[in-house]
């Protein structure tokens, strides 16, 4: 990337170690421009959920740097620079949908009543008007996460960070997701890096795919994703939709030929 | 739910307490045959009293000293009570104390299971000794050595064993340890908690009794139970130790409410809410 906006995440050369020994990223260079949707693809392993907690400073790199928004990824995090969805919706039962999505708001200490009209304005965004009052646990697993959604975007952070969000949903409730977060990126113009494991919603979201392989990590493909936009049904029927992903599957298949080679070849000495 | 209804039902409350009420019959016919049968073999094996008492004899003999049995045990419960607060308050103030600093916690948890595994009821009257047999903080002392382990133990799991990403979240907002501690460990601990104070509510109420055994003064349960077996008056001494059940019956009861109310998101407590 040579845009001349300062990247909103900038990492270099960072390597993950795990004290097992483990590598889990080798050498992972990348740029986030702002605006983009940049979405993180390969097989388990591939450390691309600990590259996700990385930029998010929940897991410290072994080595390399990583900047967000021109801070370090600790002052990142301290200043609220960054919203997180996990793959679990993961709210508080003890909490109702209002006070689940209103935590963050809390613990930057805004009053009641702007709190109140945040939720409300939140909740009209993912369509969960009404539902103020309710417990998690009386929600569909779609509904959950889409409060979580809510609860990750209510303090405006300029990134937001998504863990497989969509994983753990069914593949009807999963499109209409992918649709209502598409609506909701362009509207919060906010800058999007999204773990996924499926290649037709990567494809789909993205504005570039990073395409990763596994043991150790590494960043084997950067895919850009020129569909035009905005994304609505109509692009899962553009003949371009299924080129890239043709090209970002037959990616992940390079990825991971690499890998059964490389593994097969200690066993043969073995022997 | 219900077959007829009297009256319109006005809240979910009704229904609820209808369907509580209903849950509770089947216990309370075991309770009535249960009484019902040892009324009629006592009676029809002729039992003798000392051995033990008919229940209309019990029932008799706390009928005649009601008043007195019941300030009696009035005065016992509060030994039990003031020992519970004091056992589970310091049993709640060190999970946290160890939750927050788990090196000490790891050196210290063992012992603290290895002490729950002590008869603790043994030292009555060493407390007994240390406060003066007159004093109720002897029995206080016994009851709160015997609430705090299982409290604290309980509390501390459940402190613990937090799901993971719920602290991941929270460092995600920059969130420091006491909000972690305020907004996700303590109200996910709190189930865990309740199995602790319900054991406790029930120790403590044994522990206040036994340490009368070993002495006390004589408006105290425990010792009349104790004095009343002395005398033979074996349906008094059944009445203080149904009177004590039922205290401890009660206090459990309360602490569940308690529980009830402040934990009713949790999936145990879910099933109440009416579908």
């Amino acid at each position: 990337m040579t845009a001349d906006a300062p990247s909103v995440v900038s990492i270099e050369r960072v390597v993950k170690t795990f004290r097992t020994g483990v590598t889990a990223l080798l050498d992972i260079d990348l740029e986030v421009a702002p605006g983009e949707f940049v979405s993180l693809i390969g097989p388990s392993g591939c450390g691309k959920s600990t590259l996700l907690r990385i930029i998010g400073d929940l897991v410290s790199p072994t080595s390399g740097t990583i900047s967000v928004h021109g801070k370090t990824a600790h002052q990142a995090r301290l200043d609220h620079d960054y919203g997180i969805v996990f793959q679990d919706a993961v709210l508080f039962d003890w909490r109702t949908v209002a006070r689940n999505v209103s935590l963050p708001l809390e613990l930057l200490g805004w009053d009641r009543a702007r709190r109140r009209r945040r939720v409300a304005e939140l909740l009209e965004l993912v369509e969960l008007t009404g539902f103020e009052s309710s417990r998690p646990w009386q929600l569909s697993g779609g509904m959950q996460q889409r409060v979580s959604i809510a609860r990750a975007l209510s303090f405006d952070p300029a990134l937001l960070l998504m863990d497989e969000p969509f994983g753990a949903l069914d593949e009807m409730t999963r499109e209409r997701l992918n649709l209502e977060l598409l609506r909701i990126w362009e509207k919060a113009g906010s800058t999007i890096v999204f773990v996924t494991h499926s290649i037709p919603e990567a494809v789909f979201l993205s504005t570039r795919v990073v395409v990763m392989s596994a043991r150790p990590g590494r960043i084997s493909d950067v895919i850009e994703i020129d569909l035009p936009q905005p994304r609505g049904t109509a692009t899962h029927e553009d003949p371009r939709f299924f080129e890239l992903v043709t090209t970002v599957r037959e990616a992940l298949a390079v990825g991971h030929g690499d890998r059964s080679v490389r593994d097969a070849a200690p066993a043969v000495e073995e022997l | 739910m219900t077959s007829t209804v009297v009256e319109p039902v006005p809240s979910g409350l009704r229904q609820e307490l209808g369907g509580r009420l209903r849950d509770w019959i089947p216990a309370v016919v075991v309770f009535l045959v249960g009484i019902g049968l040892w009324q009629g073999l006592t009676t029809a094996f002729d039992v003798q009293t000392f051995l033990l008492p008919k229940p209309s004899e019990i029932a008799q003999a706390f009928w005649d000293d009601k008043g007195v049995l019941w300030d009696y045990a009035v005065y016992t419960f509060k030994e039990a009570a003031g020992g519970f607060a004091l056992g589970s308050g310091l049993g709640i103030i060190t999970a946290i104390f160890l939750a927050r600093f788990r090196i000490v916690g790891r050196a210290v948890l063992p012992f603290a299971v290895a002490a729950n595994a002590i008869p603790i009821i043994a030292f009555a009257p060493i407390t007994n000794n240390w406060f003066g047999l007159l004093n109720p903080f002897s029995k206080m002392a016994i009851a709160a050595i015997l609430c705090f382990f299982p409290v604290m133990v309980n509390t501390l799991r459940g402190l613990t064993s937090v799901d993971p990403r719920s602290i991941e979240l929270l460092r995600s907002y920059g969130a420091g340890e006491v909000s972690e501690f305020r907004l996700v460990r303590i109200p996910s601990s709190l189930p865990f908690m309740f199995t602790g104070l319900k054991l406790a509510a029930v120790l403590s109420m044994i522990g206040a009794i036994v340490g009368e055994y070993f002495g006390g003064p004589t408006n105290a349960l425990g010792v009349s139970i104790l004095n009343d077996t002395q005398l033979f008056n074996f349906p008094r001494a059944w009445a203080g130790i149904a009177l004590a059940s039922a205290f401890g019956i009660v206090f459990y009861g309360a602490v569940a409410l308690v529980e009830r109310l402040t934990t009713s998101w949790h999936p145990s407590a879910r099933g109440f809410r009416g579908e």
